[in-house]
């Protein structure tokens, strides 16, 4: 058995036990990232040599010395942020993100940067600037995004688990593509500080792993209040891990029929309903229940995501950092043409919608409607919450699919996001762990949402179910070619 | 909602991108379809209802208005494209 096959948890025991020292796990990765990273191609950068200097010296603690993959939107004070894009090529940050400030704080050790779509405008990584990561269960097919590169480097074991920002499903889809658990926490658990903005409303950072117990465990380092962010809430502190307890006889689970009927892949329904009468037979109470806002909470989704983006994307003008045009005469041919060297397709098609839909004469009947209907959605979660204490949806319509057959249709891939973003728009937390794999052997995900700050019902619920079907003991990815 | 090429044009320019010749029918087409999708949202009744302002129960979040020093200046302006004298510089604008 090699190191980079256990979880962090078991990683945590041997290092306790002494049984294995850091620089262990960190040349173990480091071999299987040189094996596997040509195949995969999950990073941006490669840390492997700074990694090793760290964990011949690391501090006491218990996650010091654990590696850690970080999603190359997450500033990293030294180390390159690109956001997968043009414009970032070569930007360094001057200082950390405050969950990599944490990240610190407990003595973990990044191995690299890991790809995304730019901006983390997508769902499969192919919108990234610089290359497509593969899924490692099929390496034709796409590992979902725009965590791609963190989820990929997970299930590919080449880091133990990562961090990832979800946007509107951009850590549980492509968790459920590459059969790993993709925990977003609920709006405001987790600072956004260093996160580099998509759009600030809807955004939140957390973890990518591959058992529910790390996710917890990754959950405890990043939640917490930071002033830096107003937005982040000050609750007190909460230890996840007691929520690793093997029972759901007290929950009382709802099932929105409209996310398992039309759109939704027949395998992938098949399989979520299994794990529905998996959570019965563990004494859960379990009801279908009515949620139709799926369509419209999509398009909710992507008028306020652009609107936001446009506002947020502004900043990137030439001047103080990011790429410059080497074209121009004046400040305003700096701005233009930096922005349309620097942004890729995708990127513009996002700021060019959200620019219309806060422009005058189109406000009213876009943006403002649409933050209504978002009040609306918000009301529809809370009366179902009112009766039930978790809901199960697929996290993803469909299993991973092949690279190139969607990226030049930008309708049909935001339908990609149809079960994950009415979460976000909610500001609710929600978790994807895998339940299965279709005739193929890709894995399907199965999503849970929870209460605002909900997260211990939720992780329970995911562990409960995890340690039942042992997912990770039938399947492992194949690398097909 | 229609967009036609002379709005596309509008649009791009507020948002202080080019657009190529090429490039335009096909953004303008992109749009049109999202916002066909997009106005599903008027459908739905919001009589009554109010915007959703944040996402969180905060309101109002106040801080002191201390200075906190960033010692790093130098790091700051290292990935500034242009800079003179621990400036950012730019073309002339008058």
């Amino acid at each position: 058995m090699e190191l980079y096959e256990l979880t962090v948890h078991e990683l945590m025991d041997k290092l306790n036990k002494n049984e294995i020292t850091s620089e262990d796990i960190v040349k173990s990765y480091t071999k299987r990232i040189e094996e596997k990273e040509k195949d995969i191609g999950a990073f941006v950068t490669i840390t492997t040599d700074e990694a090793l200097e760290k964990s011949k010296n690391v501090k006491n603690g218990n996650l010091a010395g654990i590696p850690i993959g970080i999603k190359d939107n997450l500033c990293t004070k030294g180390v390159k942020t690109t956001c997968s894009s043009k414009m970032l090529e070569n930007f360094v940050a001057p200082y950390n993100a405050t969950v990599v400030e944490k990240l610190e704080d407990e003595g973990m050790i990044s191995l690299g940067k890991l790809n995304m779509d730019e901006f983390a405008m997508g769902s499969s990584t192919e919108y990234s600037a610089f290359k497509t990561t593969k899924n490692p269960w099929d390496l034709n097919s796409v590992p979902g995004g725009s965590s791609g590169g963190s989820a990929a480097a997970v299930a590919s074991q080449m880091v133990p688990w990562a961090l990832g920002s979800d946007t509107g499903g951009s850590i549980r889809q492509p968790s459920s593509l590459c059969g790993v658990v993709g925990l977003k926490p609920t709006y405001g658990l987790v600072s956004r500080y260093g996160l580099v903005a998509f759009a600030s409303s809807l955004d939140q950072i957390g973890p990518i792993t591959k058992d529910v117990e790390d996710s917890a465990i990754l959950l405890n380092v990043l939640a917490g209040h930071d002033e830096k962010d107003s937005t982040s809430v000050n609750i007190p502190k909460k230890d996840y891990t007691k929520s690793l307890v093997k029972d759901v006889s007290k929950l009382k689970i709802g099932v929105p029929k409209e996310f398992l009927g039309e759109g939704i892949n027949e395998e992938v329904k098949q399989s979520v309903e299994e794990a529905i009468k998996k959570y019965k037979e563990l004494g859960a109470t379990v009801e279908e229940c009515t949620l139709d806002i799926a369509n419209e909470a999509l398009a909710t989704y992507y008028i306020i995501a652009c609107a936001e983006a446009s506002s947020n994307l502004g900043r990137f003008d030439g001047i103080r950092y990011g790429y410059r045009t080497k074209n121009y005469e004046t400040l305003k041919d700096i701005y233009k043409n930096s922005r349309s060297e620097g942004f890729g397709a995708e990127v513009k098609r996002r700021i060019i919608l959200g620019t219309y839909v806060l422009s005058s004469g189109y406000y009213d009947a876009y943006y403002k409607k649409a933050q209504k209907v978002r009040t609306v959605i918000k009301q529809e979660f809370e009366k179902l919450f009112e009766e039930y204490d978790l809901l199960i949806t697929p996290t993803s319509p469909t299993v991973a699919y092949k690279i190139g057959t969607k990226s030049n249709n930008p309708l049909e891939m935001y339908l990609a996001d149809l079960c994950t973003v009415s979460v976000n728009i909610a500001g609710l937390p929600g978790i994807s762990i895998p339940c299965g794999v279709d005739k193929q052997g890709m894995p399907i995900g199965l999503q849970l949402i929870g209460k605002p700050f909900g997260e211990e019902t939720l992780l329970q619920a995911a562990y409960t179910y995890e340690q039942e079907i042992k997912f990770r003991e039938k399947y492992k990815p194949q690398f097909k070619s | 909602m229609q967009v036609d090429r002379k709005e596309i044009l509008h649009i791009a320019n507020l948002a202080c991108l080019n657009i190529k010749e090429e490039e335009i029918e096909e953004y303008r087409k992109n749009l049109q379809d999202i916002l066909n999708f997009a106005n599903i949202v008027n459908s739905v009744n919001t009589n009554n209802i109010s915007e959703t302002i944040g996402n969180t129960s905060n309101v109002n979040v106040f801080r002191e208005d201390e200075i906190k020093e960033f010692k790093d200046e130098a790091l700051l302006l290292e990935n500034a494209p242009d800079k003179e004298n621990n400036m950012f510089k730019i073309p002339k604008v008058i």
